[in-house]
């Protein structure tokens, strides 16, 4: 990137107008419906109602929002989308990390393992939901019934007894490969000789890990963590397949409430509304996870 | 040296048994779709059995799976090819013409990614109703190529930034058009980088479900959509059956992922931590 100054400039000038049709591109397809998305938030349309595709009124235009934050379910349907998020972030980066050490040594049948540990990542959500929901957590023939009939305990539907558990674990098994991964990649490119340096300063494997190892993971941890964030607050597929959302609204969390609002009701103004609380959402995790970094990164610094 | 040996030997073992575990759900799924209906519903489950491909027969080459999969094929394939359409002359300006707006040009476009799908669904359902591109592959191709863009431009604007630019020069000391640079400079180098890119995009947009389901119907759903409709309701003489669907759905991005397992961490990082 050094060398860009050095570049010929006067050839093709016009050439760095080259990225404007992906520019414009995204800001129609991104920018359009995120305007309109403000806009029905303000109306009381609803596709069941001929002709009430009306702006609320100045005096009422937040009826929308004032609507939804009065309602009780939404603080819960909010907290779902919390606690599915971080805890599906925990238990990946848990698990993740010690698959990574896991892998980062040479043994034999080391691609074996890698291929076999990166596969739940690459299914497709709704196939590993129906698979986990019929074949595995049945309670009558699933493997869960054979599994507690082993050991000598009654058999339960762990989708019926603990519904937003049960989707924490699926979501989990499918994004701990994820993590795994970034943080392989991250351990790989640690140099040996640094580690032979500490090694031989007396360092043990625990303060190895905790002084050497962690900070040169630092960043492969953050990039990790907000692209996980930002992908399971959008978690849909396992919730429509597994639980409806529900029992109740057990396991609704904000993108399905929104699907509900928009598909089942209609009810287009509703479910803009809370569509905007879903960007909100999302802004406010990667904000506050870019000021972590940065707080993070001052620290290290001093 | 036995010792260490042992260690090692030990390490195997239980990473295999670890990542065997793992695996089992998938493993357990492609062993149903071999079952008879009977055995699939068994208890307690049958670990050794004659395999059948009836359920290959009659739920994947004989049912709708073809169908839907040639949806996805075409959807995917589309919108990953148009993604790159477009975004391969944008990472061209982004690397060799850089100016002070570039950084910030490549940061909004990565935001845009990070728009959550649920929150933008409500709009683009009713713009597809007005211009009639519900249910149709073409929507659902503008849609995706859309999501892919940020990720193709991200990514080959890093790899050619790796790419020498006095071989670009040379090309264009010879007289080489835009059009030869891209097709006789660029494309041979960016060969692998181009394919880890595509491979990204086809598994995000084989197995994408959100905005499949909310805007198609039938005619142009993909696979995610048919497989979401499966329910034990409907007999659990389906088991086997949905079984084999399931896996017929999934090989395609399993082996994919599976043979270029180097390019998916580059992928998944947008090679953020090359």
């Amino acid at each position: 990137m050094a060398t860009t100054t050095v570049r010929p400039r006067r050839i093709g000038e016009g050439r760095r107008f080259l990225s404007a049709p992906a520019l414009v591109y995204l800001i129609v397809l991104t920018q359009v419906p995120f305007a309109l998305t403000i806009y029905y938030s303000f109306t009381n349309w609803n596709l069941l109602r001929p002709g009430s595709a009306g702006f609320l009124g100045l005096g009422s235009m937040f009826r929308n929002y004032q609507r939804i934050l009065g309602n009780p379910d939404f603080w819960q349907i909010l907290g779902n989308t919390l606690v599915l998020t971080g805890s599906v972030v925990v238990i990946t980066f848990a698990v993740g990390m010690a698959f990574a050490l896991l892998l980062n040594r040479p043994f034999p049948g080391r691609t074996l393992a890698r291929t076999l540990l990166i596969s739940p990542f690459l299914m497709m959500p709704v196939a590993s939901a129906v698979v986990w929901k019929y074949l595995l957590l049945d309670p009558a023939f699933g493997l869960s019934a054979w599994v507690s009939r082993t050991l000598g305990i009654q058999s339960v539907y762990l989708v019926e007894l603990a519904p937003l558990a049960s989707i924490i674990g699926i979501v989990s098994w499918q994004w701990t490969p994820f993590v795994m991964l970034i943080l392989l990649a991250g351990l790989q490119s640690l140099p040996e000789d640094v580690v032979e340096a500490a090694r031989l300063d007396g360092a043990g494997p625990l303060g190895l890990f905790r002084y050497v190892t962690l900070p040169h993971l630092r960043r492969f941890i953050e990039i990790a963590l907000l692209l996980e964030i930002i992908f399971v607050l959008n978690v849909f597929g396992q919730i429509f397949v597994i639980t409806s959302g529900g029992p109740g609204i057990q396991t609704t969390n904000l993108p399905y409430q929104i699907f509900l609002e928009a598909f089942s009701r209609w009810n287009i103004g509703r479910a803009s509304a809370y569509g905007i609380f879903a960007i909100v959402l999302a802004n406010l995790a990667v904000v506050f996870f870019l000021q972590v970094v940065r707080r993070s990164r001052q620290e290290g610094a001093r | 040296m036995t010792r260490k040996r042992l260690g090692t030997l030990a390490w195997s073992v239980g990473t295999l048994v670890v990542a065997f575990a793992m695996f089992f759900p998938i493993l357990w799924m492609a062993l149903t779709s071999l079952k008879t209906e009977n055995d699939a519903i068994a208890f307690p489950p049958k670990w050794f059995f004659t395999p059948t491909f009836e359920n290959w027969r009659v739920a994947v080459f004989g049912g709708p799976v073809l169908e839907f999969m040639g949806n996805t094929v075409w959807i995917t394939v589309a919108s990953t090819l148009l993604a790159l359409a477009l975004g391969f002359p944008a990472a061209y300006a982004m690397a060799y013409y850089r100016t002070k707006r570039t950084d910030g040009s490549m940061l909004w476009m990565m935001s845009t990614r990070m728009l959550p799908p649920a929150g933008v669904i409500v709009p683009l359902f009713v713009i597809f109703r007005d211009l009639s591109l519900l249910d149709t592959h073409l929507g659902l191709i503008l849609l995706f190529a859309g999501m892919n863009l940020p990720l193709v431009v991200w990514m080959v604007t890093g790899f050619m930034e790796d790419v020498p630019f006095a071989l670009i020069e040379a090309a264009r000391l010879d007289g080489a058009s835009l059009w030869q640079e891209f097709t006789r400079v660029l494309l041979p180098l960016l060969v692998p980088g181009l394919a880890a890119t595509a491979l990204l995009a086809l598994i995000f947009t084989w197995n994408e479900f959100f905005f499949a389901v909310n805007l198609t119907t039938r005619e142009a759903s993909p696979l995610s959509v048919y497989v979401s409709t499966f329910k034990a309701a409907q007999g659990d003489l389906f088991v086997a059956k949905m079984s084999a669907a399931a896996t017929a759905a999934v090989v395609p991005v399993l082996v994919a992922g599976w043979l270029a397992q180097r390019q998916l961490v580059t992928g998944l990082t947008m090679g953020a931590v090359k």
